[in-house]
This record gives structure tokens, C-alpha cells and sequence, in this order.
């Protein structure tokens, strides 16, 4: 009978804990990296944060005249105007800036269908005025800091403080390169995107727990081995399973980037990227850092752990 | 851990049949499911706007402006009461900044009187939270020696301002109904706030003409001493009149005596219709016992002069009264297209919404968009299901085919769960489920890869089995109770589309801990019975 392919062979051993010098590196440049790119060349942020109207449209003719709709839309005086291709050469992204006041937003929507005609079709009308804008922003920071909070008490409640703080250390490290993404892409930054972090967040965090998880269970087994090598065992064990793990969520999300449409492809860009990005987090991020955190083991002898752990351990022993 | 109760199989069988069989609805067009009795599973998917195309429309109440209509009111009752008791007063001014109306009583004497009198116009507002007494939603007191001052105070504008949501909702359901729209959906957002949803409609801007217009019907007289158009070039108002434009291109100003003679509160019904004579788009209205009785009145007195129609303080038409109007019912004529008599008919019968309303966020979809990304998302998700299908039964050869077979019921149970729930499918709901059939397999390869180890300690395959299912237990949970609290947070403060990808991550994760857990342990326990195998292979 078929038995599967073993992608990683069970005696598998990486010294992964012994690159840390390089990868403390590519971590630090991965985390403090994207706060550079954000500062100098910024985010594309979209009218979701920045207020402004934002329409699709679908013209007659293909491709569609973008310079004779951008002259006409620039002509209404209605600030800055940006006009692009969207997916197809007769499909249109307008994108106009945030008006002073929800009236006038209101009237340049009217103005634009007034200037345009009736030769085009309007696929998708989106309009941010200025207060709602402003509360997206406040609760899109709230929701990641508020996501990382529960985290952190979460894992600290069931597993050791180190853990905690390990996992969401490599959770910062996650959101700020995913955000480096969308600065050094100049993908659109709105409330999608915030969906596609706080689902990162909550995938990467997944991943971290099954290793953390296989730490301790290792920390109690093998009583005497030093901290380097019991967290290379531990990443080694469990590599199979995160490996496996990643390709399947990868194969998954990955056919949305082809075939997603152009709506979703943002959202798709910055999973997919998240889940290679948390593959290198748990592995060169999370664990390596326990070291640095002085994770102890005599944390788990004395901790009271439950009968039926207690018993598990005991069996193991 | 292998053995099954009958009492648990019975369980699990009764869920995954349920899970199948309110999906099923799911996959025929809506059309194939008019004629299925009521009592078989029916229900599809609610599609987002974003699939399904429509307006999503946020209004917020202008609280400046209900503050004002509100403090009016209050002007208007003060210098009823003082006139009532024979009060000389002057100085008669609102401020909207303080929210406050004040005057002046003329006589030092009266004071007391007018005081005692003016705290009646205070009105005690609905309990607090605690059930205690809020306070009264008007704050009389003295300014001085010889000044009233009436302050709107914070319990009294939050009250105003529920009701006024409210009624603003009623408003605007009649309003949207009568566009003839399926299942709108209108209803309240935090203090001040109304969103309003409205699947399939494709002229989005009549709707938001129809709700956003305040719909304020008067009539007034038009002043016959004032020169309109000198007014207008001049400026200079008489006392007691007001300049008002018309709806015409370019508009044309009027000049009105400033009081109200009928409102469109007294109106009972209107209508669309048609001109007798001219045969052009008019709108038929019928007032209310009040407001016949008042508008027989007024007609009776000004024969021969023209009184005017205003709608939002615009003039729709000012005729000439030719007779008494003794009936109470009546016809405006305004150079209508049909459905602009149609639309001025539904405005009128809908009544005046409390106070200004303007849109703050719009996001409009049109059916072909919505159409496009049903398509696109379908693909995606079923090239991505297909991948890890491959892939999980490449790794793991049989132990793949359970925990594809789960994965399936899993996806099955979401869309069961979604249209029961009445939850709505959006485009990123779409990429939560494959995000599902990802992490739902994730349980799997968490358990398999315990098995593996299992086996190389060299235990047998029962032992294995049930080894590997219970280490992995506590990491399936822990792993994704952590995913969940993102995703919950999510949820939490998100709107629309983003809420719709955490409602099916939320559900899926949650199948996933019964699919990839019970019902792939069940598949492997038959089999493991069934065949006796020396060894798993895996």
C-alpha cells in the first residue's frame, strides 16, 4: 500500500540553533528594516486610512482611454487623481483624494459620473469620508495591539512567561516584515490588510505553540541536556510536521494570487507571504529566543503541572 | 481512545449527515430549490455585497442640525408659554453652540411667574443604565436679575438622539421598501450612526437621493409686498419673511412670510398621479382632520394670492390659491418627470426624517463585479482545495485519504453552519475557508506525524494510533485556540467583507477541532478493525 513520502527524514538533524548569529541578523533586518522603508519611501496607504473615493470602472472600448479620462477627471478640481489599469486593459481604478467635508466628497462622486458619461460601466464605488477614515485607523492599531495582548497572556497562562514573550517578540518581527512588504510592493495598505496581518498573527502563533509545545514536553524528558541542543531537537522533531504544515496552507492560498481577482490579490500577496515569513519565524525567531530569555527548566520540575501532564512526563521518563 | 460508543458514533454520524445534508442546498442554483418542501433543508449562503452586488451605505445624523430644529422648538414654546401668561419678555435668541435658549423678561415682577412657568417645558428623560433618574432633557435657570436661560442637557440630547436614530431608521426602511428592493437591511451603528444595506441595487444614487433627502414639507405664503428678485440682488429680508429658492434651473427666489401654515406632519397620504388637464406627472396628497381644517382656513382668508410648496426650504411650485381648498386634499405640480413624482409621493408618505443625514462611507458594488468574484473565488478555491488533496495524499498515502475526507465534511459543515446562521459569504470569507482546509489539515499532520514517531518507539499499530491522537490532542487545541483569538479580534472590528473572513475561519477552525480530530479517529479506528494490520502504513 502507498505509504506517503516522508518529505523530511524522521532523523533529520539541522543544527538550526547554531546559525543564530546569521539569522539574529536577517531577523533584526527583516524587523527594523520595513520601519526604514516605511519612514522613506512610506505606505500606499488606501482610502480606507486616507479617506477619497475610489472607483472601478469598465469601459466600451478596449483598452480603455486612460489619458483621455484622466484629463477629464483632472479637470473637475477635485485635488489629486490617480488613474490605473485594473486587472484588465479596459477596467479602471479612479482614485481621488480625501475632500474637505462628506458633502463635497459626496458631489465628486456625482461630478466624475457627470464628466465620464454613460459609455462606462461602474463597477465598484467606495467612498471614505474623512471621520470614518479616522476611526479605521484607530481601530485597526487597536485590533493588532489588542490580538497581541490576548496572545500574550494566552500562551503565558499555559505554558512559561518566556514563551510568551518569545512568541510575541517573533510576532512583532512578523507584522513589521509583512508590513515591509506592503511599503517596498507599494501594495494598497487598508483594512484588508490589517485582516491579512491579525490572520498572520494568528497562523504564525499557531506554528510557535506546536514547537513551544514540544519544548516542554523535551525540557521534562531530557533533564539533563543544555538548552541548544534540546531546542534543536525540538525544532528537528517537529520539523516534518512544519513543513508539511506550510506547504499545504502555501498550495492552498496560492492558486488566490492567480486566479483571486485583482480585489483580493492584495490580501492574497500578504498571506502567502506570511506564511513562508512564519516557517522562518518559528523556527529562526521564536526558539532561539527562549535562549536569549533564560528559559529554565527547573521552571517545569517545580511547576504544578496538572495529574494527567504529570503522568504523561512520568511515562515518558 | 479507538473504542467508540454507540451513543458517540450515533453522534458524530448525526452531525456529518446534518453537516451534508444542509449543505446540499448549496450547490443547486437558487431557482432548482422553489419547488423542495419547506421541512427538507433549503437555506443557501447568504452572499456578501461583494458577491452579490449592492450599496452599503453609512449615514450619520447631523447632530448640529438636530440641535438647532430641537432648540426651534424650544424657542417656539417659550414665546407660546410667555404669551400664554401675559409675560413680557425680549430678547428671544437660540445659541447652537451652548445649545441654549435664552430671553429676557421685561418686567423685574414677572420674573418668578416666567420662571415658574418656563421650568414646565422641562421634560424628566428615561432612566440611566441603573434604572436611577437621569435629570430632565432641558435645564431652566436664571441668568441675572432679569434673563431665562434653557440649556439642552447631555441626557436629554442622547435621548433626543435615540429616538431621532430611531425614527430615522422607520424613515428610511419605508423609503428604501418602496424602491421595491429584497431584503434591505437598515439598521443602527454606535450613537449617531445608520447603516444601511441594500443587496442588487443598481441606481445607487436615487437611493441615496430617496433616503438622504430631510423630506420636510411646508407651505407658506408668498409675501405678495416684497419684490422677490430685488430681495434677492439686495439682500435685505423684510422682518418676518424669509428668501427662499426653487428647484427650477437656474433656481428662482421667493420671498415667504416666515410662518408655517401646514406642515407635512399633518399630511395622511400622497401619491403619484397624473395632471386632469395637462396630463403631466403630478403628486396627490390628503391631509390629515388638523391639517384640512388648517389649510381651509388659510385658503379661505388668501384667495387670489400664491402660497408656496417647499420641500427641504426649496420652493417645488408656489400657485395662485383660485378658491377655497375645503377638502383637504391637493396636488403639486412641478415639472416631474414620472419617477420624480414617484420618488416626491414615497419622500411624502415616508414623513421627515428628524434631522440632516449624510452619508460618511459608501462602498457600492455592481452585479457584474459581484458575478466576477463569485467566479474567480470559486476557482481559487477549488484549485487550492485540489492542491492540498494531492498533497496530503502524497505524504501520507491512506492516513491523507481520512484526513481528506474530513477535510471535505469540514468544508461541508462550514457552509451547513453559514446557512443556517444566516452569516453572510463574502470574497475573503471565500479565502478563510481554503485558509480552513489548510489549518484543518494541519490537525492531521500533527497526529500523523505523532503516529510516525510512535512507530519508530516501536509500538504496535493499535498503540500507535491511539498514542498519536492523544499527544497531539493538547497541541491541536492550544494551536488553535491561539489562531482564534486573532481571528475573534477580527471579528470584533471588522465590518463587512473582513467580518465575513473571520465568521468562516471562526467556524471552520472550530469544525476543524471536530472533523480532523473525531472524525478522522473514527475512519482510522473501522479501518484499523477491519483490516488488522501488522504494521500502519504511513
Amino acid at each position: 500500500m502507498f505509504r506517503g513520502i516522508q518529505f523530511v527524514p524522521p532523523d533529520t538533524k539541522i543544527d538550526f540553533v547554531g546559525f543564530r548569529t546569521i539569522t539574529w541578523i536577517v531577523s533584526a533586518l527583516l524587523t527594523v528594516g520595513p520601519l526604514l522603508l516605511v519612514w522613506t519611501i512610506g505606505l500606499n496607504m488606501g482610502i480606507d486610512f486616507q479617506g477619497g473615493t475610489l472607483i472601478e470602472i469598465q469601459t466600451k472600448q478596449s483598452p480603455a482611454d486612460l489619458g483621455g479620462i484622466r484629463s477629464k477627471v483632472s479637470n473637475l478640481g477635485l485635488g489629486e487623481v490617480q488613474i490605473q489599469e485594473f486587472g484588465a486593459p479596459n477596467a479602471v481604478l479612479i482614485r481621488i483624494a480625501s475632500q474637505p467635508t462628506e458633502q463635497e466628497q459626496q458631489q465628486s462622486i456625482a461630478k466624475v459620473k457627470e464628466a465620464l458619461g454613460e459609455d462606462v460601466e461602474y463597477r465598484r464605488v467606495e467612498i471614505v469620508g474623512p471621520t470614518i477614515s479616522g476611526e479605521l485607523i484607530a481601530s485597526g492599531t487597536l485590533a493588532v495591539v489588542v490580538a497581541m495582548i490576548g496572545i500574550l497572556i494566552y500562551v503565558w497562562f499555559r505554558f512559561e512567561w518566556q514563551f510568551g514573550v518569545a512568541a510575541v517578540a517573533s510576532l512583532v518581527h512578523d507584522v513589521t516584515a509583512t508590513i515591509g512588504l506592503y511599503s517596498i510592493l507599494q501594495l494598497e495598505f487598508n483594512v484588508s490588510s490589517i485582516a491579512a496581518i491579525l490572520t498572520i498573527i494568528g497562523y504564525s502563533l499557531n506554528d510557535k505553540v506546536v514547537i513551544f509545545d514540544r519544548v516542554r514536553e523535551n525540557l521534562r524528558k531530557y533533564k539533563r541536556m543544555p538548552m541548544v541542543e534540546l531546542l534543536d531537537l525540538s525544532i528537528n522533531e517537529t520539523l516534518s510536521r512544519t513543513v508539511l504544515t506550510h506547504v499545504t496552507t502555501f498550495l492552498a492560498l496560492l492558486p488566490f494570487l492567480f486566479f483571486g481577482g485583482e480585489a483580493i490579490y492584495g490580501f492574497a500577496l500578504a498571506m502567502v507571504f506570511g506564511i513562508v515569513l512564519t516557517c522562518y519565524s518559528s523556527i529562526f525567531v521564536a526558539s532561539p529566543l527562549q535562549l536569549i530569555l533564560g528559559m529554565r527548566r527547573d521552571a517545569f520540575s517545580a511547576a504544578p503541572a496538572s495529574s494527567k501532564e504529570r503522568g504523561t512526563a512520568a511515562a515518558r521518563a | 481512545m479507538l473504542h467508540f460508543q454507540r451513543w458517540k458514533l450515533i453522534l458524530v454520524a448525526t452531525v456529518v449527515t446534518l453537516g451534508l445534508l444542509y449543505a446540499l442546498p448549496n450547490l443547486f442554483p437558487s431557482s432548482a430549490l422553489q419547488g423542495v418542501p419547506t421541512w427538507l433543508p433549503h437555506k443557501q449562503v447568504n452572499l456578501g455585497l461583494d458577491l452579490q452586488g449592492g450599496a452599503h451605505l453609512l449615514y450619520q445624523l447631523d447632530e448640529k442640525d438636530l440641535v438647532e430644529g430641537w432648540l426651534n422648538t424650544i424657542r417656539g414654546d417659550v414665546r407660546e408659554t410667555l404669551r400664554r401668561g401675559r409675560i413680557g419678555y425680549t430678547d428671544l435668541a437660540q445659541n447652537t453652540a451652548t445649545r441654549s435658549v435664552s430671553v429676557k423678561i421685561r418686567e423685574p415682577g414677572d420674573m418668578d411667574k416666567a420662571f415658574e412657568e418656563l421650568k414646565k417645558l422641562a421634560v424628566p428623560v428615561g432612566a440611566d443604565v441603573f434604572g436611577g433618574f437621569a435629570g430632565n432633557d432641558i435645564e431652566v435657570e436664571r441668568q441675572g436679575a432679569d434673563s431665562i436661560r434653557l440649556t439642552i442637557t447631555d441626557p436629554g440630547l442622547t435621548h433626543r438622539m435615540t429616538s431621532a436614530i430611531q425614527a430615522s431608521i422607520e424613515t428610511i426602511r419605508r423609503r428604501v421598501d418602496a424602491m421595491g428592493t429584497t431584503e434591505p437591511s437598515i439598521q443602527r451603528e454606535g450613537r449617531d450612526r445608520v447603516l444601511v444595506q441594500v443587496p442588487g441595487v443598481s441606481d445607487v444614487e436615487r437611493l441615496k437621493n430617496l433616503i438622504g433627502e430631510t423630506g420636510k414639507l411646508e407651505f407658506k405664503l408668498v409675501d405678495p409686498a416684497a419684490d422677490a428678485l430685488q430681495v434677492a440682488e439686495t439682500k435685505q429680508v423684510p422682518p418676518g419673511d424669509e428668501l427662499v429658492y426653487s428647484t427650477d434651473d437656474p433656481p428662482l427666489p421667493y420671498v415667504l412670510k416666515d410662518q408655517v401654515l401646514v406642515s407635512g406632519q399633518n399630511l395622511d397620504d400622497a401619491q403619484p398621479g397624473f395632471d386632469g388637464q395637462t396630463g403631466e406627472p403630478v403628486v396627490t396628497f390628503r391631509f390629515d382632520a388638523a391639517g384640512a381644517k388648517r389649510f381651509a382656513k388659510v385658503t379661505q382668508e388668501n384667495v387670489g394670492l400664491p402660497f408656496a410648496i417647499v420641500l427641504d426650504n426649496k420652493v417645488i411650485s408656489a400657485p395662485v390659491i383660485r378658491e377655497p381648498i375645503l377638502g383637504g386634499t391637493g396636488q403639486i405640480s412641478g415639472k416631474f418627470s414620472v419617477q420624480e413624482a414617484n420618488d416626491l409621493s414615497v419622500l411624502l408618505r415616508s414623513g421627515a426624517l428628524p434631522a440632516k443625514l449624510s452619508v460618511i462611507e459608501e462602498r457600492t458594488v455592481g452585479a457584474s463585479l459581484g458575478a466576477d468574484s463569485i467566479e474567480s473565488g470559486k476557482m481559487a478555491a477549488y484549485w487550492g482545495m485540489a492542491l492540498v488533496v494531492i498533497f496530503m495524499f502524497v505524504a501520507y498515502g491512506l492516513f491523507g485519504l481520512f484526513a481528506n475526507i474530513a477535510m471535505l465534511i469540514n468544508v461541508a459543515i462550514i457552509f451547513a453552519v453559514l446557512s443556517l446562521m444566516g452569516a453572510t459569504l463574502t470574497l475573503p470569507g471565500i479565502a478563510g475557508i481554503v485558509l480552513v482546509i489548510g489549518m484543518a489539515v494541519d490537525a492531521n499532520v500533527l497526529i500523523n506525524e505523532r503516529i510516525r514517531e510512535e512507530i519508530r518507539t516501536g509500538k504496535s499499530p493499535f498503540a500507535a494510533v491511539e498514542a498519536g491522537y492523544k499527544r497531539a490532542l493538547t497541541t491541536i487545541i492550544d494551536s488553535n485556540v491561539t489562531t482564534l483569538i486573532g481571528v475573534l479580534v477580527l471579528f470584533w472590528m471588522g465590518s463587512g467583507p473582513v467580518r465575513g473572513f473571520a465568521t468562516t475561519l471562526t467556524i471552520g477552525i472550530l469544525a476543524s477541532l471536530f472533523t480532523a480530530v473525531t472524525v478522522t479517529r473514527l475512519m482510522v479506528a473501522y479501518w484499523l478493525r477491519w483490516k488488522r494490520p501488522q504494521e500502519i502504513p504511513i
